[in-house]
């Protein structure tokens, strides 16, 4: 039974969240304490979920273009595009509380984050670019577009209907993470109870064998990075609204390669051909929990990247199998039974 | 120039598919050096060209540790951190007294020491090397945030002395950091053209299966173009000491995406097997040239560099494709 469970491929993430959290009490008593206040929730649990929003959706685009085989090293750029078009719509507006002129700059970021995640399909699925080279162009270019859109200023905004949608609460409850749940519980339903999920994976796994297989790749590979644009943009509209400025230079710098670290977390392979959702919310969940744990124990935050460094190197040999292997080859080894049978180490 | 034209009129000797990225990279850095000198005055000034070399010495050498890498057909993101490390001990060491040349030993040491241990993870542990030198990444800024958050200023006479040392000839001036920068690359060209590392470099990068069916040893160059990488980068942190004087963790932020983007132009395929040195200086060369283009306009603001190397990629990019596949 306990082998069933430490075998699961979520286990171990898992347990180093539950890890984290109980690190945290052990720091901070109140830090499991949600409160009801002015008609929305409050506490440390609920702050996790709301920095882990904009994460997580990146991580879940990046999820399905990594379960193809390939990489988007773009989105940071897409991130940062997004929030200065929607900004600067907005900034131009002669009423900045107008919810149809919001929905518009919305919905025109939101159209660009498409349009460039057709350019990334485009460049890997026609031309047959390597995706992370492909998606490279876009990732060094994106940002002087960033900056071209904000003229290199910050462009701050004051709008109480764009600030909802990261900073705001429906029922209660952070509108950020309302949206990224409802987006991967959608993205998880498409993938999961269709074949899409399995088209994707087999994709991954050989793209020219799934071709004479009869599976569309090319459309599928285009669809992906759409999906990794789409989401992006979404998760820059979130990164602006919550501190109501677009900042071409600075707004989701990095944020790909904290995609990535959560997609490997989660127990997505890099080599494509296997992926898992919920694995990735997890991750993203992780890394955000990390940062908030470094703040509680009283990490000096100089700290703050090497002790990142030193988990992603742990989670990433734990979940070598080469590393695992040798692990556990050692172990019969001591009490002199070479031969001994594989499944007796497996449970310990 | 006359090493140009050498190199031209041995290209054109053998005029050969695969050279056709570096000739197509050369052919856009006479066209842009062309278009400057025609548009603006005083860009003829051969000081120009060398002033490129002057501002770009440590990426110089920070792209031949990354080509190496990059021939294999691995990615090394942790450049920028290591530089910036490198900046960091040097200045603290140097602040605590002691001798340049007695830490210049040392930094290099610790960044082949962390390139050596990313190659290990990469190949023992069959780790992706985006991902081993991720976690580099992080570990090298954090070492440096540990040092210290703040910049440190070097103040010794014998550095700055070396750092401020103007090498004449015939009117013109280089600085030390340009000849360091140019030895290592020849050093370099000739590991990769002429020794058994270079070839075996090729092979792994052309196919790593076919390589360690041929009985070549896989995991020992792949350990050591990391470890090169390291060492390069350790290199290319101290030239930059040279040009800023000081330590400081935010120094060479994304410089591993301006290296990836000089070795890429230097026409250097992403996948491994195939490219060459001197692609590389040739793609630093144009990166420089673009910044100095933008610097002599004027009226350009910053942001179109980026924007201009992303086009550039695109359009290298998509030449090696249409090369690859009239090849193949």
């Amino acid at each position: 039974m306990t082998a069933t469970i430490t075998k699961h491929r979520l286990f171990w993430p898992a347990a180093i969240l539950v890890v984290l959290l109980v690190t945290n009490v052990f720091f901070s008593g109140s830090f499991f304490k949600v409160e009801f206040r002015d008609g929305h929730l409050y506490g440390s649990i609920i702050d996790i979920l709301r920095a882990s929003a904009p994460l997580g959706l990146v991580a879940l685009g990046m999820t399905l273009v990594i379960a193809t085989g390939g990489i988007d090293l773009s989105v940071g750029a897409v991130v940062a595009i997004a929030g200065a078009i929607a900004c600067l719509r907005i900034s131009k507006l002669d009423d900045q509380n107008a919810v149809t002129g919001v929905l518009l700059a919305v919905g025109l970021a939101l159209l660009l984050s498409l349009a460039l995640g057709v350019w990334n399909g485009f460049l890997v699925a026609t031309i047959g670019i390597q995706p992370i080279i492909a998606t490279l162009i876009l990732m060094v270019a994106g940002r002087g577009l960033a900056q071209l859109i904000t003229d290199g200023q910050i462009i701050t905004i004051n709008s109480s209907p764009y600030k909802m949608i990261g900073a705001g609460y429906w029922l209660g409850l952070p509108l950020c993470v309302i949206i990224a749940v409802g987006v991967a519980v959608v993205a998880g339903l498409v993938v999961r109870r269709s074949a899409l999920g399995l088209l994707l994976e087999s994709v991954g796994g050989n793209a020219e064998a799934s071709r004479l297989a009869g599976i569309k790749s090319r459309w599928l590979i285009l669809i992906v990075y759409v999906f990794a644009g789409l989401c992006a943009g979404i998760a820059g509209l979130m990164i602006s609204s919550n501190v109501s400025s677009a900042d071409g230079n600075n707004a989701g710098l990095l944020i790909e390669l904290d995609a990535i670290l959560a997609v490997v977390i989660g127990g997505t392979s890099l080599a494509g051909g296997r992926f898992s959702i919920a694995g990735t919310i997890l991750g993203a969940v992780i890394i955000k929990t990390l940062d908030i744990t470094i703040y509680t124990v009283g990490i000096p935050p100089e700290v703050t990247l090497l002790f990142k460094a030193v988990v992603v190197v742990v989670l990433c040999l734990a979940q070598a199998p080469k590393f695992r292997e040798k692990f556990q080859r050692r172990r019969p080894s001591t009490p002199a039974a070479p031969q001994a049978p594989q499944k007796v180490e497996v449970t310990a | 120039m006359t090493t140009f034209e050498a190199l031209q009129k041995r290209v054109i000797r053998r005029p050969q598919q695969r050279h056709i990225p570096v000739l197509a990279t050369l052919a856009l850095l006479c066209v842009m050096y062309g278009a400057g000198v025609v548009r603006y005055t005083g860009f003829s000034d051969t000081q120009i060209v060398l002033n490129v070399f002057i501002d770009n010495g440590f990426l110089l050498v920070v792209g031949v540790g990354m080509t190496f890498v990059i021939l294999t057909g691995g990615i090394d993101l942790s450049v920028g951190a290591v530089v910036a490390l490198t900046t960091m001990i040097f200045a603290s060491l140097v602040r605590a007294g002691w001798s340049p040349l007695a830490v210049l030993p040392v930094v290099l040491l610790t960044g082949a020491l962390i390139g050596l241990a990313m190659g290990c993870i990469i190949h023992f542990f069959d780790i992706q090397p985006f991902i081993a030198t991720l976690a580099g990444m992080f570990l090298a800024r954090g070492l440096c945030y540990v040092i210290s958050t703040e910049a440190i200023r070097i103040d010794n006479a014998l550095w700055t002395s070396l750092a401020d040392y103007k090498i004449r000839f015939g009117g013109f001036h280089i600085s030390w950091s340009v000849v360091i920068s140019l030895v290592a690359v020849l050093i370099a060209a000739y590991v990769l053209a002429y020794t058994r590392l270079g070839r075996n470099i090729y092979a792994i990068g052309g196919n790593q299966q076919s390589a360690m069916l041929m009985g070549l040893p896989v995991g020992r160059t792949k350990i050591a173009v990391y470890t090169i990488s390291g060492l390069c980068s350790a290199l290319g942190g101290v030239l930059l000491t040279f040009y800023t004087s000081s330590g400081y963790g935010l120094h060479a932020l994304g410089m591993e995406l301006d290296a990836i983007a000089a070795v890429v132009i230097g026409g250097t395929v992403l996948t491994g097997g195939s490219g060459f040195l001197f692609g590389t200086v040739l793609g630093v060369l144009v990166l420089g040239l673009i910044q100095t283009i933008i610097t002599f306009e004027g009226t350009l603001s910053s942001w179109w560099t980026k924007i201009v190397i992303g086009a550039l990629l695109f359009a290298f990019i998509v030449l090696q494709r249409a090369v690859a596949r009239r090849t193949t």
